[in-house]
């Protein structure tokens, strides 16, 4: 069991935001932290892997307390034991794939145990090259088994995959599942695309201005309003067209533009840029495998 | 006619010592700086860089006044450690490491805040101290900052003469350095010897700095 308990008041882009979270995890459990930017979710990672001082806090994870601002309890990063994967990935480019690696290698056992986490990401292959001559995703591959080398009970994933294109972030979310199972860490992954979310984790925390307003599995969470008979859709209007009495909207909904007609009254105020919903109800869409 | 060698060998052995102090002071300086957030840190920001834009021969006014036996400072090094700064080999690379110290630790100082703080925090995630991090993550990545800052300092330490003047003189195999000597030819009316002191100077001063500009383009490409 993991608990953490943080306060900090912190300086955003958009302004002054208290942080202030309360929550726990279960060990071996796969999280999210979720919600808009600025709400606060890397801070909250750094500061479980003491990068970053609290205000006050107090972070348990199993019988070891990590933090108690009350008892002046702080333990360095480096006494944590945690997988931390960057933004950036930070692969320290002086090194290759392999001295990557090998820097993070703490036993014996962990440095006969490379090979094997080379070749479950298929880095292989990579491993005599340097790090910034790699692909986003070969990057992000190395930056995931470094950070699991020591084999951390705990495994931090601060938007892993953000930079990568769909087709490469639906093969990494794959790969990161794969490894959390069969090392068995309690991962806690900040994202904000509903799609890995779905797909990966079993507890959700929502964050929204630095505090906890949701905590459930995922189905709990977003199926209140996002899951339904009813079908809605976000997008961006491009284009709107008078033709005759009606109007026809281009909306840019993913990747696919779609067409549909609007009244006058739909219009009004209505210009290209503008974020708008599209729903239909009482639908029975028709599913089929791409 | 027979040129003394003595002044050339002097000169890069001075340039070589204080080189290699600058980089044991210089390294810790620029990271307190480039991590600062304390208000002194422009304060000691313009006290460093004072070498910059001061005479060199105020720098060695206050030396020579400091490192004089007869006062507190030059007394009790001499008294306690048997150090005489003043006229000595000794007291030409202290007072050089003070001369040459900004060239040093600004080049360090602008390669350390410009590397991600991600890669140090990884670092420490993967269990590693902050020295082990220092020498194995950042120092290997702003080589060529740490290469500019030798360069620069090697390079300025040749290139003085004021601050030599003032607490060195010119005393032959103890002070008289390469720039000392030029001006010891000119006095002495030995136009021959100036041209060859200063030709070699010159040469030197220019290759050092083509083989850093060669050097740089290499190692940035390297990344």
């Amino acid at each position: 069991m993991i608990q953490i308990q943080i306060q900090k008041s912190l300086l955003m882009a958009e302004g002054k935001l208290n942080l202030d979270v309360d929550f726990r995890l279960e060990m071996g459990s796969f999280c999210t932290l979720y919600g808009k930017s600025g709400a606060g979710k890397t801070t909250i990672l750094k500061i479980l892997a003491g990068l970053v001082q609290p205000d006050a806090g107090f972070i348990q994870v199993n019988d070891q307390v990590w933090l108690d601002t009350a008892k002046n309890i702080n333990l360095a990063p480096q006494k944590r034991n945690i997988g931390f994967v960057f933004q950036d990935y930070a692969l320290f480019p002086n090194m290759t794939v392999r001295e990557n690696l090998v820097y993070a290698a703490q036993s014996k056992e962990d440095l006969s145990a490379i090979d094997d986490l080379l070749q479950r990401a298929s880095l292989l292959s990579l491993a005599d090259r340097k790090p910034l001559t790699l692909s986003g995703g070969q990057q992000q591959r190395v930056a995931l088994v470094r950070a699991l080398v020591r084999k951390p009970p705990i495994l931090l994933l601060d938007e892993p995959l953000s930079a990568l294109d769909l087709e490469m972030r639906q093969l990494l979310q794959d790969q990161i599942y794969q490894l959390h199972k069969s090392f068995g860490t309690t991962t806690l992954l900040v994202s904000h695309q509903l799609s890995e979310i779905y797909r990966l984790s079993d507890q959700i925390i929502s964050l929204d201005k630095g505090k906890v307003i949701a905590q459930g599995p995922p189905a709990e969470i977003f199926g209140k309003e996002r899951l339904s008979s009813k079908i809605q859709l976000v997008g961006e209007v491009l284009a709107i067209k008078k033709s005759d009495v009606i109007y026809i909207l281009d909306v840019l909904i993913g990747n696919n533009i779609i067409k549909t007609v609007a009244t006058e009254d739909e219009v009004t105020n209505l210009q290209p840029g503008d974020t708008v919903t599209v729903f239909t109800k009482a639908f029975n869409p028709i599913i089929k495998k791409r | 006619m027979a040129l003394d060698w003595q002044p050339i060998w002097l000169t890069l052995q001075l340039a070589t010592v204080t080189t290699a102090l600058l980089l044991i002071i210089g390294i810790p300086v620029a990271l307190w700086l480039a991590n600062a957030t304390s208000r002194f840190k422009p304060v000691v920001e313009a006290i460093i860089s004072l070498p910059l834009v001061l005479p060199p021969s105020v720098l060695g006014f206050y030396l020579l006044l400091a490192f004089s036996p007869s006062r507190a400072l030059g007394k009790f090094l001499s008294e306690n450690f048997d150090l005489q700064l003043v006229f000595s080999f000794a007291g030409l690379v202290v007072g050089s490491i003070i001369y040459s110290l900004p060239f040093m630790v600004q080049p360090v100082q602008a390669g350390l805040e410009a590397i991600p703080s991600s890669l140090k925090e990884a670092s420490y995630t993967l269990g590693k101290s902050k020295l082990e991090t220092l020498l194995k993550v950042i120092l290997p990545n702003i080589k060529p900052s740490l290469l500019t800052g030798m360069v620069l300092s090697f390079a300025h330490t040749i290139g003085e003469f004021g601050l030599v003047l003032m607490i060195g003189g010119n005393i032959p195999d103890q002070t008289r350095v390469v720039s000392i000597a030029i001006y010891h030819e000119v006095e002495t009316l030995d136009y021959a010897s100036a041209h060859i002191y200063s030709f070699i100077l010159l040469i030197l001063a220019f290759s050092i700095l083509l083989s850093v500009y060669l050097l740089n383009k290499r190692l940035v490409k390297a990344f």
